[in-house]
């Protein structure tokens, strides 16, 4: 996985809330492989009208956001389906952050494994970014996930995010060499759960 | 972390049964006791093979062919190449990997959701995962159980574990009896609608009190599913009497003298009197009257005799854009009567309401009635679809004029092709009204089987309850 420590990038603003995974990545584009690339089909029915024309408005369709590596979002940003695609196709698109008042449980988990941050503002400091990019939608947003602060000019937000999801994405750790460093507790607790939970294996095969 | 002797909360008994090791940072390696997958799972199935690993305890996963399956026609080849092939590749990684699979063609098939509680597989005290957000659903069982992404599936299928932070605990307590015509699902939307769409988020939910230890186990995995919907990690229901009822001689839980031993470990699996929650709501089941959504999320829900909101009564301007948003997604005027909301389609199915009782609930309204507009009916499983046969639902909905389908998660999200055309509203009694869920451009209402019902005999959105008046449910 790829480390994040900083970025430094154009920032989108997207400030709408409970942009559910299935406006991330509606559901028909799932049977398609990752090897695809899903940027294209990123926010598909949002981006594009019922004929397939490219909705002006849509920030993505637009120019000036061709670049955005971060995007500012509104609360609730990826809750309903688990779909990790939903992060594929962010990711696939060049997003490396989205910054947000609140995340769903399983887009957050599902980021954190893909290199995509998932930093929390508080619905203000959201808003105030906003206004601030939408004044100057040029000047670049710095995201330090060490120092936890969100700057753009003399401006510096603090962020929140769990610590195990900070240390995951500062180290690019990979959860299964991770989890076999861990073999010999496996081994113990596995054959002390047998004893103590005779009925959790299932009945037959 | 917990102190020995301290009251614990169910979801703590539960969370501290499966953790293996604690890093300082607070994460957990988690064992899983029980891993569903399903067409959907490819993604994680090609990262053990990339690694050249074995799967950890194959044994231990099971695997049903539901998200992709067609709802007709299943004596034939699957048409669209597309989904043929992502149905035979879960036949392929499954055979490959020793995993047992409830497949296209066994009598056993269905939305993982039913037949997992169905066989059995499913019981209380388990660490259930799967790459779908509903397994919430299993909590229903006193499980700790929830959807993860494809990586964590591939995790699982390596490791048997997870990592994994503790949530924090919520109780919502529904104390009172509710009334008549009301079904679990007008309990849940009645929650999701007071909390919010992410009230849950962070959050483990613990469901108590009388009214929902008086629901059937249908009637607990429709509110443990919708947890989601509030945004929560998982829901639970204590295991009772009826959760053990529901269990004996399923074919794959404990048989004899080992499930007599295994309930009376089951039994220990409540909060304790003096545990407490970090958060505690509670709600009156004797105000929840039959809910109805009228948006684009599961929180725009509101009793079926409300009206549609106005955004230009609501006073925060970014609610107001919201509302003005959904109501013209909807195509809903402002302010317009809910009982006026013409629906073009029924959809009686999905992981949320597509057991026995949702049927015989839906069968109860729609006998001797014929459905003003077209509907399916797809059975949450093969068996489910066997028993309503033996006892005539089937005939009651196709004399309705509905079609009887087969099981699967068909209509829910339309990825089989089962889908609402553009433009078109249907009434269903699935999880999520998102723009374009069941197909581009549709607009879902969700509510109950029997709401769905008494939607499709009116024409439109309707109260049920007087439609039951004399009718034995």
């Amino acid at each position: 996985m790829e480390k994040f420590v900083r970025l430094t990038a154009k920032a989108c603003p997207f400030n709408l809330p409970n942009i559910n995974t299935d406006q991330i990545l509606p559901g028909r584009y799932l049977k398609l492989p990752r090897s695809a690339g899903l940027g294209a089909v990123l926010f598909s029915d949002l981006r594009r009208d019922a004929d397939g024309r490219r909705r002006p408005d849509f920030p993505l369709n637009q120019p000036l956001w061709r670049d955005a590596r971060i995007l500012v979002a509104g609360r609730n940003f990826g809750g309903g389906s688990s779909r990790e695609a939903a992060v594929y196709a962010l990711y696939d698109a060049g997003f490396r952050c989205v910054i947000a008042p609140s995340f769903g449980d399983i887009f957050a988990q599902n980021a954190v494994k893909n290199g995509l941050l998932a930093a929390v503002l508080t619905e203000a400091d959201v808003s105030e970014l906003d206004s601030a990019i939408a004044a100057d939608p040029e000047l670049p947003v710095t995201v330090d996930l060490e120092r936890q602060t969100i700057a753009r000019g003399n401006r510096s937000f603090a962020f929140a995010i769990d610590p195990v999801s900070r240390n995951q994405l500062l180290n690019g750790w990979d959860d299964i060499d991770l989890t076999d460093s861990y073999r010999g507790q496996i081994a113990a607790f596995t054959a002390a759960d047998r004893a103590r939970r005779p009925w959790a294996r299932p009945a037959q095969s | 972390m917990t102190r020995m002797n301290e009251p614990q909360t169910l979801i703590d008994k539960l969370w501290s049964a499966h953790e293996i090791v604690r890093r300082e940072d607070g994460a957990a390696l988690l064992w899983v006791d029980r891993h569903y997958v399903h067409e959907g799972s490819f993604h994680a199935f090609s990262q053990p093979k990339a690694r050249g690993r074995a799967l950890a305890e194959p044994g231990l996963t099971f695997a049903v062919a539901d998200h992709y399956v067609p709802t007709r026609g299943r004596d034939r080849v699957i048409a669209d190449q597309e989904i043929k092939a992502i149905v035979d590749n879960l036949t392929a990684n499954t055979s490959a990997n020793g995993i047992k699979l409830f497949g296209l063609g066994d009598p056993r098939q269905g939305i993982v959701h039913v037949v997992g509680p169905e066989q059995g597989l499913t019981t209380p005290g388990l660490l259930i995962v799967c790459g779908d957000s509903h397994t919430s659903t299993h909590g229903a069982f006193g499980a700790y159980a929830f959807g993860i992404g494809a990586s964590e599936v591939a995790h699982v299928l390596m490791t048997q574990t997870l990592w994994q932070k503790k949530p924090k605990r919520m109780r919502i307590t529904i104390a009172g009896k509710t009334g008549a015509g009301i079904a679990a699902k007008d309990i849940a939307l009645a929650i999701i609608a007071r909390i919010g769409a992410d009230g849950a988020q962070g959050h483990a939910v613990e469901f108590a009190g009388s009214a929902i230890t008086a629901l059937s186990m249908e009637g607990r995995m429709t509110l443990c599913n919708m947890s989601i919907e509030a945004g929560g990690r998982c829901g639970s229901v204590a295991p009772d009497a009826t959760t053990f009822a529901y269990l004996k001689d399923r074919p794959y839980v404990p048989q004899g003298a080992a499930f007599e031993r295994a309930v009376e470990a089951w039994s220990a699996l409540t909060s304790d009197p003096a545990a407490t929650f970090d958060r505690e709501v509670a709600l009156d089941a004797e105000t929840i009257a039959p809910i109805v959504t009228w948006g684009t999320t599961p929180d725009d829900a509101l009793p079926i005799d409300g009206r549609a909101p106005d955004p230009a009564r609501e006073r925060d301007p970014v609610r107001a854009q919201y509302v003005r948003d959904a109501l013209d997604y909807m195509d809903i005027a402002p302010g317009k009567k809910l009982t006026e909301i013409a629906i073009d389609r029924a959809f009686i199915g999905s992981c949320t309401n597509a057991r026995i009782e949702d049927l015989r609930a839906a069968a109860a309204v729609l006998a001797g009635r014929v459905s003003k507009v077209p509907g399916l009916v797809a059975p949450g499983s093969s068996l489910v679809k066997r028993q309503a046969e033996e006892e005539g639902l089937d005939r009651i909905f196709r004399d309705a004029g509905l079609e009887w389908g087969e099981a699967g998660c068909s209509m829910c999200l339309g990825l089989n092709g089962d889908i609402v055309s553009p433009g078109e509203r249907c009434a269903s009694t699935t999880n999520r009204n998102f723009r374009g869920r069941q197909g581009p451009g549709a607009r879902t209402h969700l509510m109950s089987p029997a709401m769905v019902a008494a939607a499709a005999v009116s024409g439109h959105l309707a109260d049920v309850r007087p439609l039951l008046a004399g009718r034995k449910v």
